[in-house]
């Protein structure tokens, strides 16, 4: 990672309004995307997300602000600058956006015709694009002959194909499967690390975030409320918008109290261990599971878990002591 | 009457009507294609938001659509006569037949082109397609099953307007039904004229279906 800021958003504001709404999308936005990073922007739906992802390529034009490409500022760009500026930025969607009427092959070539490259050193690069995201023997099929997770991989390729420095994607997992899911956020995690392309994504789920952001920024009603290395932000939640969106209340919520609980959370230190058998060995107590959130990766656990929280003081203690013991982080939360 | 005079007479009428019918389709898709094509990216969500003007073409499509045509054909009788040297006779009433299908072709060629995902016209965007490499590249082939029924559809109207051709002197079999057959009596030539226009329609719709149906990667 160099670190240089590639993408910077200063005091973002978009509004939305006709004669009688007014919806302010983004009310004040920055933020910073380094170079060679992957930058995970998470929200509830409706925290303006999408709105903002929009504006980095000007899909959708801001009120104030500045979005800085290298130093750039996108909004000021005349039409050819943005233009060029735009095939160094792929980006990839939810729904694919694929060419129908085209074929896998021309879906990707698609790119390189837009901007003159010869025919033939066109479909030498297609075919490597289709080698990297696994697709070279559906280069003449139909997008509709595809499964959901095939139609992602040629929005990939297709996104790759002018060769970008930055890859915007558009909740690019949340209309396929768990399984799907992950191959396609191993492709991204090794796009970025193989190529060095910059990914700023968003997404509403915490897990693509724990998965392979390095830093992400929390959005909420229009603001970014929390941002920070992936690890901190989920280990030291403040904001309310994260804790929501790992599923738990604050301790002093005034409306639903929630169940008392704790949540238990697995950065990938305790490796194989079976941790809550051995808490019940060890400690005497019975723990509830309510919830968990795990993922495997690279031989480690990634997640949180979320138990009740025994009754007993002193139990409470027994078990919260076991777990630290174990090098875990525990906090008292109420669920739900 | 007897076939062998009856065919050659059907067969003139059917060259005229198409004569008359396919270069005014034609020229009706010169005007009409890239007016559809306007009204679409012109539109509040389009590529190129004019709302204004898009208002106001809209207004002049509607207006020219709803004249009927026997009314557009005699109203144009004097441009038509500066247009094309006289006003009556097969190749003349091509003006009026074109201006009377180009609005019914600009509305037929917005809908096909609507119907273009934006989802899709919006990822050419971010690819850094120019507006003409969207039209040209993007939405003309990812509406083309539904421009070429459009067009099969629109073909068949005009067919339709040429029947009544006679009005203004042309040819065709529409000319023949009603002049050499019904005014005179002779049915054989006005029931063999109009079976000859329905036979032409079904070929066209036929055709045009099927076509469209191949060029449509859509469908499994």
């Amino acid at each position: 990672m160099s670190g240089q800021v590639l993408i910077e958003v200063n005091s973002l504001k978009k509004v939305f309004s006709d004669a009688e709404n007014r919806v302010i999308a983004l009310n004040d936005i920055n933020l910073k995307v380094l170079e060679g990073e992957i930058y995970g922007i998470v929200g509830m739906s409706g925290a303006g997300k999408s709105t903002l992802i929009r504006c980095i390529n000007r899909l959708d034009t801001p009120n104030e602000g500045q979005i800085l490409y290298r130093g750039k500022d996108i909004l000021l760009m005349d039409r050819n600058e943005l233009l060029r500026t735009r095939r160094k930025m792929g980006m990839i969607f939810q729904q694919f956006n694929l060419f129908m009427q085209r074929t896998i092959a021309e879906n990707v070539r698609y790119p390189l015709e837009i901007a003159g490259v010869p025919r033939k050193k066109a479909d030498q690069h297609v075919l490597e694009l289709l080698e990297i995201v696994g697709l070279t023997d559906k280069a003449n099929a139909y997008p509709v002959q595809l499964s959901g997770g095939q139609r992602q991989r040629v929005g990939i390729a297709r996104a790759l194909a002018s060769e970008p420095d930055v890859l915007l994607c558009d909740e690019a997992t949340s209309a396929l499967d768990p399984m799907t899911t992950q191959s396609i956020l191993d492709l991204l995690q090794d796009i970025n690390r193989r190529l060095g392309i910059t990914i700023l994504l968003i997404t509403h789920e915490m897990a693509v975030i724990r998965q392979i952001c390095h830093r992400v920024a929390i959005l909420d009603g229009g603001n970014v409320v929390e941002e920070g290395s992936v690890d901190e932000v989920f280990r030291n939640t403040k904001s309310e918008a994260g804790k929501r969106l790992f599923g738990v209340l604050p301790e002093q919520s005034s409306e639903d109290p929630g169940v008392p609980s704790l949540r238990i959370i697995f950065d990938g230190a305790s490796a194989e261990k079976p941790v809550i058998s051995k808490l019940s060995q060890e400690t005497g107590v019975f723990v509830n599971i309510l919830s968990a959130n795990m993922n495997h990766l690279q031989g480690k656990m990634y997640g949180q878990m979320i138990i009740q929280k025994p009754d007993l003081e002193d139990e409470n203690k027994a078990v919260i002591d076991y777990l630290l013991a174990q090098g875990l982080t525990v906090k008292e939360v109420n669920k739900l | 009457m007897s076939w062998d005079k009856l065919i050659p007479l059907i067969l003139d009428g059917l060259l005229d009507t198409l004569y008359m019918t396919i270069p005014s389709t034609a020229l009706s898709y010169l005007i009409g294609m890239p007016l559809g094509i306007l009204l679409v990216i012109s539109s509040k969500e389009g590529i190129r938001p004019m709302p204004v003007f898009q208002s106001i073409l809209g207004m002049t499509i509607n207006f020219l659509r709803s004249i009927p045509f026997i009314i557009l054909l005699v109203l144009l009788f004097p441009v038509t006569r500066a247009v094309m040297g006289k006003a009556i006779g097969t190749i003349p009433i091509i003006f009026p037949l074109v201006i009377s299908a180009f609005p019914y072709v600009a509305r037929m060629v917005e809908g096909a082109i609507r119907e273009v995902d934006l989802g899709v016209i919006e990822a050419a965007q971010s690819m850094g397609s120019t507006d003409w490499q969207v039209i040209r590249k993007v939405m003309i082939p990812e509406a083309l099953p539904s421009l070429l029924n459009g067009a099969a559809i629109c073909m068949v109207t005009i067919l339709g307007y040429t029947a009544m051709a006679s009005a203004a002197g042309g040819g065709g079999l529409g000319a023949l039904a009603i002049t050499k057959g019904l005014n005179v009596g002779k049915f054989d030539i006005m029931y063999s004229a109009s079976l000859t226009l329905v036979a032409m329609v079904q070929v066209m719709t036929l055709l045009g279906n099927q076509i469209s149906r191949k060029t449509d990667h859509r469908i499994k």
